[in-house]
């Protein structure tokens, strides 16, 4: 085994080897053990919707016992997929609604409105009245208002008219995909695809982006805003990343999994003098929280919290043996860390009803008693500290970078208090000192060498002058290798792109959070439309998305609203459907025509960002952006044209 | 790189916010918190602080706020390694230093050293302001250069200078290099310094670079409608309108830089001659932010590139330099090359329609001696005939045309002009002469100014120039009947001779739901515009801002009201206006723009009106200033009891006839009734008030100062107004 076709990670690099010399299975192994994976399966043609099947299509069946043909059944795969990534997000999303509807409602708390003004900007958008009213009155109607998008049977998703540019919102009317209602959206594809109903192939991806749109526009967003609000918007910060961040010398807790509520109580209290008191009492320098996968994103864009690594290394993590808690909530939580935290002394904890793992232990977290369990739980962690039995195995390797980008204060750092605006962005882009600007997102996939695909094409990218914003375990593999230093413009970009960030200050890639906050990615389209110069519609920018080692079905979803809304989007493991002639050149090709964008699959990195760029320029050439033209200089008469 | 300017611009603040705490502290120590704290003559308190915040400082202790305002913007020192964006916070820096200089140059007035000293201006008054800002927004002054530091030689200050001049821009000067400045290195080579050249000197230090800060923003205060503390719009009316930047002459130190940020706020960039970093990307100004290491005989030219601006400069065939920014300039005796005019010699000018035939365009004949045959300090005589001819000439835009010989002439470098027709003098500078200048270029110059400003009108023009005092005096005669015939045209000419009135909505830019009403006997409340002014504007322009407005019928004659008038005023200020009295300042009185020259307020214990003109700068009778009456009736609303008006129309038959006329007036400042005197006292003898005894019955500020006052002093003098009825 060559620990580089695995990850391009250094500090993975030495805890993979250090797993295989233990003779400890991991990911890597398990795909080897699971491959040649089953082909069927891989190309969307197999159905086991009824008992009639499991059926699989080939050349000799190319139908279903029911008469479903490649395309009918992996459409059907397809949106179901879109359906369960939805949810996961929705349900993210409700879960913090909850919690929401618990500050407005209880007098007593332990969670608070801690960004009044972006509650304000929230509820105006909602069309709630804001002017003179308090806080827990606005609240209070907003609440109500985030509440009924979920399950509302009438109307359609107000966030998604409130956030997004005109002329998107009248594409997806006149194509029939406005999203009436987070739920029942993903309600409808398990209606549409079982045995009996829809076959259309089209009409089945019709409802799969109605469904994603109700994902981004709704259920994430709502899940970022509300975040925002109740644990503070965040605002650049400095971090640190990669299994290094661990301290032999101090109670670490990793917090794993996607929401910040549990997460952020857990930073909050973790600096407790009692705790820190109890922590040195047992033998330990203090309390060090680490996350990993996007409950990290969460407490790092809001707290500086480090990151000891992204999906690939959560395993690696507990590996070290230093690692006292990994308390998990929900998603990308992989059930082998349930076998393999039985040899070491690490608690695997889980706290979420819906996410119980076989060799953790549960303590279910109650956001009414949250400070309690997060004590409780620190506690545990505490008492572990002098349990540890291995050697400490931390990999000697860290790097910081700069968090904390949002769509709000981007405002702010182009223009300071007085002149905040995005047309810095806008006329940099349309002078062309920044070509676009791309959105590099998703998972890990141990398919890929890990990290690799995305420092490659992010990399690729900005070389070329293409502005980049991340998410999620992009995010975190870019901030390992540097990419968000502020330095790093000098080292990686093109000049125009390298003249802007040295302007701002900015890394070439900004992080803009946690999965969920790829709906940061469109609401900061949103503004960029908005700002003027470059077209009315998304789908007119010169931007393009990617995911380059993706893996859930979440990312699905999320290609699949971005695509939606109008952007260009390239993954690399291609989706299952290339069984599927013809539903595969609808993704590829046709679907631009109804909704703006398309998907494209391409596993080489640089080839795949070649292609964002290629399409970039497309789009510059459209905009009549890409003509050098002569400066303009202004008469009195030309000034009185001007907007004041 | 910007990195570098924006580390050492938040030094920079840090450093100016603690000079500003420092200052306040000691004036505070020595003066109170109450002591009241001002620029002399301004309206609008600290104008950068209360555009931007809205909080007008009254007192020194009003400037505590601003302090923690200031402390609230400044941000941490940038970060060697691992910064966090830093572009937001220098702009906020920049602007807590505007904040801090202006503390520091107002304490200065308070407590010294006085601000205005030697060649240093200190704030502009309001009276430079409401007549220079005006050149901003109707586009004379396409913008300034706002020059910090000092040139490396004199030589090269002047040439930086008159290349801002040639293109009308204002200069203002601030902060020092190398032990000397801008300003002394001009004044050093004999420049004429100040606000008529303007080549603006404000003061030593960098922190004086407000004063150019603050004259943009009373600009935006006064002209673009902009309300304090709205500071989105203000500052991008600043970008989008004065077209202004910084040209950064010698060592750039983080208190310029500080400075520099500050105005970036404002979109002015920063040229400068030194090797600093620059910021090349676009987006807060209109193009690049810094752009550095220009050389100095490319300096002016590449800051107007790096501002966007667009200068036409006017290209006249003659030895010497035309632009509006020599207008101001004065020739002393001591400069003088030879000199016309001016009681010292036979003159005049006199400009007359002809017909096509007889003018060939562009001859310029001079009959007699010429300026090389006079010795330095002499003097000749000297007859300026301008002929015109063109197809929408007409004999009534004569005088209006004519009027404009003062300003032609002004504008060329080393040329000196003053009076009209028969009383007008003339002077040529030593330097003109030396270059060439000789009598045909005033033809050539007239020749070419006319063509392109009044082309529209005008087709051919020919001018002919004589200096034989026989000749000279011979066409005097002429010409003076002529003067004769029009003034008599002119004063018999009535609102009821005429069916059409003129519109003028020149100063809808600022003033948005403002409009004039010009009738032959109300003239344009800037005094500018008369009824014949508007009438041949509308010639040269006829889509312009003077429009001819069809009186219709008479709806009530004493107050002056017209169905079609009301119907236009109601159209033109955008649904604001329903009705407007000609003649009235009680009933539906005329909106103002804010460029009045007066304010008449009634004062109402006395049954009277008190008259304040703009350029009297203490309190009156009723108890404000003129720079807070303006406030009260400018902005395009209708106000009963107050109008902004003309000098002219203050001896006008139709000055509010509805509410008594002139009899009504029983306070004026000294200085207004000295300027309309011989005109007023005529007025008066013909109401037969008894003229000069009538001027010397109204109050003044030697003998009122309080309505009561005046009350007082108006019923010993036995004034008329106690006979009238009340005004309402």
């Amino acid at each position: 085994m060559d620990v580089k076709e695995r990850s391009s990670d250094k500090a993975a690099q030495e805890m993979i080897s250090r797993m295989a010399e233990a003779g400890q299975q991991n990911a890597w192994d398990r795909l080897e053990a699971q491959s040649p994976q089953c082909g069927f399966g891989k190309q969307g043609i197999c159905c086991r919707l009824c008992s009639m099947g499991p059926c699989r299509i080939s050349k000799k069946a190319p139908l279903g016992v029911c008469g479903a043909d490649a395309d009918t059944i992996a459409a059907r795969n397809l949106v179901r997929m879109i359906a369960a990534g939805a949810a996961a997000h929705s349900d993210h999303g409700r879960d913090i609604a909850h919690t929401f509807k618990m500050v407005v409602e209880s007098e007593q708390c332990d969670y608070m409105i801690k960004d009044e003004l972006k509650l304000r900007e929230v509820a105006a958008r909602y069309g709630i009245k804001v002017e003179g009213r308090d806080t827990k009155e606005i609240a209070g109607d907003l609440s109500d208002a985030v509440m009924a998008e979920f399950g509302k049977q009438e109307g359609t998703l107000v966030s998604a008219a409130a956030y997004a540019p005109p002329a998107r919102q009248k594409v997806w009317q006149e194509f029939g995909v406005t999203p009436r209602s987070i739920d029942r959206e993903i309600v409808e594809i398990m209606h549409r695809t079982h045995i009996g109903v829809g076959s259309d192939y089209k009409n089945l991806v019709k409802q799969g982006i109605r469904c994603s749109l109700a994902d981004g526009w709704g259920g994430s967003l709502i899940a970022t805003e509300l975040s925002d609000i109740l644990f503070g918007s965040p605002q650049p910060i400095r971090f640190s990343a990669n299994l290094g961040v661990l301290d032999a010398k101090q109670v670490n807790i990793i917090v794993h999994g996607h929401e910040p509520t549990l997460s952020d109580i857990i930073v909050s209290v973790s600096q407790e003098p009692e705790l820190i008191k109890m922590a040195k009492d047992n033998g330990a320098e203090g309390i060090n929280i680490a996350g990993i996968c996007c409950t990290a994103n969460e407490i790092l864009m809001r707290h500086g919290i480090p990151v000891a690594g992204n999906f690939l290394q959560q395993e690696l993590a507990m590996m070290t043996g230093v690692v006292e808690v990994m308390l998990v909530d929900v998603q990308c939580i992989m059930p082998a860390l349930g076998s393999l935290s039985d040899c070491f002394h690490t608690r695997l904890i889980t706290t979420s009803p819906k996410c119980k793992i076989a060799g953790a232990e549960h303590i279910e977290f109650h956001e009414d008693r949250a400070v309690e369990i997060a004590r409780e739980i620190i506690k545990i962690g505490i008492e572990n500290f002098a349990n540890r039995k291995a050697k400490a195995r931390i990999p000697k390797v860290t790097e910081r970078g700069i968090a904390g980008f949002t769509t709000e204060n981007i405002f702010y750092h182009l223009g300071g208090r007085f002149r905040a605006s995005y047309r810095p962005l806008n006329d940099n882009i349309i002078n062309g000192r920044i070509r676009g600007a791309a959105g590099v997102v998703g998972c890990n996939n141990p398919k890929q060498v890990h990290d690799y695909g995305h420092l490659t094409m992010i990399k690729e990218l900005i070389r070329n002058n293409v502005l980049v914003v991340s998410t999620g375990c992009s995010a975190i593999a870019a901030a390992k290798a540097g990419l968000m230093r502020p330095d790093a413009a000098e080292k990686y970009c093109g000049k125009g792109l390298y003249e802007v960030c040295e302007t701002v200050g900015i890394p070439p890639v900004l992080y803009v959070g946690s999965c969920v906050d790829n709906s940061r990615i469109l609401t900061i389209l949103a503004n960029v439309v908005a700002e003027g110069g470059l077209g009315d519609d998304i789908s007119e920018l010169p931007v393009a998305g990617a995911a380059p080692e993706w893996m859930s079905e979440k990312a699905i979803s999320i290609g699949m609203y971005f695509v939606a809304s109008g952007v260009y989007t390239v993954i690399a493991e291609p989706l299952p459907i290339l069984g599927a002639p013809n539903l595969t050149r609808y993704l590829t090709d046709e679907i631009e025509k109804d909704i703006g964008g398309k998907w494209a699959f391409e596993r080489d990195p640089i080839k795949a960002a070649g292609m964002m760029i290629e399409h970039i320029e497309k789009k510059r050439d459209a905009l009549g952006i890409n003509v050098e033209k002569e400066r303009k200089l202004y008469d009195m008469e030309e000034r009185r044209v001007l907007e004041v | 790189m910007s990195k570098i300017i924006a580390s050492a611009g938040i030094n920079g603040a840090h450093k100016i916010a603690k000079q500003a705490e420092q200052i306040l502290a000691k004036a505070i120590k020595q003066k109170g918190k109450d002591c009241k704290v001002e620029f002399p003559n301004t309206g609008y308190y600290m104008p950068v602080i209360y555009s931007i915040t809205g909080q007008a400082v009254e007192k020194l202790g009003d400037f505590e706020q601003v302090i923690q305002e200031i402390k609230s913007l400044l941000p941490e020192p940038v970060a060697d390694d691992l910064w966090t964006p830093y572009l937001g916070p220098v702009l906020d820096a920049g602007m807590a230093t505007l904040f801090a200089e202006e503390i520091i140059e107002a304490c200065k007035y308070v407590i010294g050293p006085n601000p205005v000293d030697g060649i240093w201006l200190g704030a502009a008054d309001d009276v430079i302001l409401r007549e220079r800002g005006i050149q901003f927004v109707d586009g004379s002054a396409p913008g300034f250069a706002a020059i910090v530091g000092a040139a490396p030689d004199v030589e090269t200050a002047v040439k930086i200078a008159r290349k801002c001049q040639e293109r009308s821009l204002y200069v203002f000067m601030a902060g020092h290099h190398n032990g000397t400045t801008f300003a002394e290195q001009l004044a050093q080579a004999g420049v004429e310094l100040g606000w008529e050249t303007r080549l603006v000197p404000f003061g030593r230090e960098i922190t004086a670079a407000i004063y150019a800060a603050g004259f943009a923003s009373r600009v935006a205060l006064t002209f673009g409608g902009v309300k304090p503390g709205d500071y989105k719009r203000h500052l991008l009316y600043n970008k989008n309108r004065i077209f202004a930047f910084v040209v950064a002459l010698g060592k750039v130190t983080d208190e310029w830089y500080a400075t520099a940020a500050g105005v970036i706020n404002y979109g002015f960039p920063t040229i400068a001659d030194s090797d600093i970093p620059e910021i090349l990307p676009t987006g807060v100004c209109t193009y690049e932010h810094v752009v550095s290491n220009i050389p100095h005989d490319e300096i002016v030219e590449k800051a107007i590139e790096v501002r966007g601006l667009k200068i036409k400069i006017t290209e006249v065939a003659i030895p010497v330099s035309v632009s509006p920014a020599f207008e101001g300039e004065r020739i002393r005796k001591e400069e003088m090359h030879c000199e016309f005019g001016g009681q010292r010699t036979p003159a005049f000018e006199w400009l007359r329609m002809r017909g096509t035939k007889e003018v060939e365009d562009g001859k310029v004949e001079v009959k007699g001696a010429n300026v090389d045959s006079v010795e330095v300090g002499g003097k000749l005589p000297l007859g300026i005939v301008v002929e015109v001819a063109g197809r929408k000439m007409q004999a009534d835009f004569e005088p209006v045309l004519e009027r404009q010989i003062h300003t032609f002439m002004n504008e060329a470098q080393g040329l000196w002009h003053m009076g009209q027709r028969d009383i007008n003098w003339v002077r040529i500078s030593q330097t003109a002469a030396q270059a060439g200048f000789k009598l045909e270029h005033i033809g050539k110059l007239l020749h070419a100014m006319f063509h392109e400003q009044f082309s529209s009108i005008i087709d051919k023009v020919q001018i002919k120039i004589f200096t034989d005092e026989s000749q000279v005096t011979g066409l005097r005669e002429q010409a003076t009947a002529v003067y004769a015939e029009r003034d008599a045209r002119l004063a018999g000419m009535t609102d009821e001779d005429v069916g059409t009135f003129y519109s003028c909505t020149l100063c809808q830019s600022f003033a948005p739901n403002h409009v004039c009403v010009v009738s032959p006997e109300r003239p344009g409340l800037c005094g500018a515009y008369s009824w014949l002014d508007c009438r041949a504007a509308y010639e040269i322009t006829p889509t312009g801002p003077n429009q001819p407005l069809p009186k219709g019928n008479c709806i009530e004659p004493t107050i002056g009201q017209w169905d079609k008038i009301n119907a236009f005023v109601l159209k033109t200020s955008g649904g604001n206006i329903e009705r407007m009295s000609q003649y009235s300042m009680i009933t539906d009185p005329m909106t103002s723009c804010g460029c009045f020259e007066c304010i008449a307020a009634v004062l109402p214990s006395t049954g009277g009106i008190m008259i304040v003109n703009r350029e009297y700068p203490e309190m009156t009778p009723c108890g404000m200033k003129f720079s807070t009456l303006a406030g009260t009736v400018g902005g395009g609303n209708q106000t009963p009891g107050f109008i902004g008006h003309s000098k002219h129309y203050i001896n006008s038959g139709k000055f509010i006839a509805a509410e008594g006329g002139i009899k009504r007036i029983v306070w004026m400042p000294t200085m207004l009734k000295e300027e309309i005197k011989d005109a007023f006292i005529k007025r008066a003898e013909e109401l037969e008030l008894g003229g000069e005894d009538f001027l010397a019955k109204i109050a003044d500020e030697t003998t009122a100062t309080t309505e009561e006052e005046v009350l007082q002093f108006i019923t010993k003098a036995g004034h008329s107004v106690t006979s009238l009825e009340p005004m309402f």
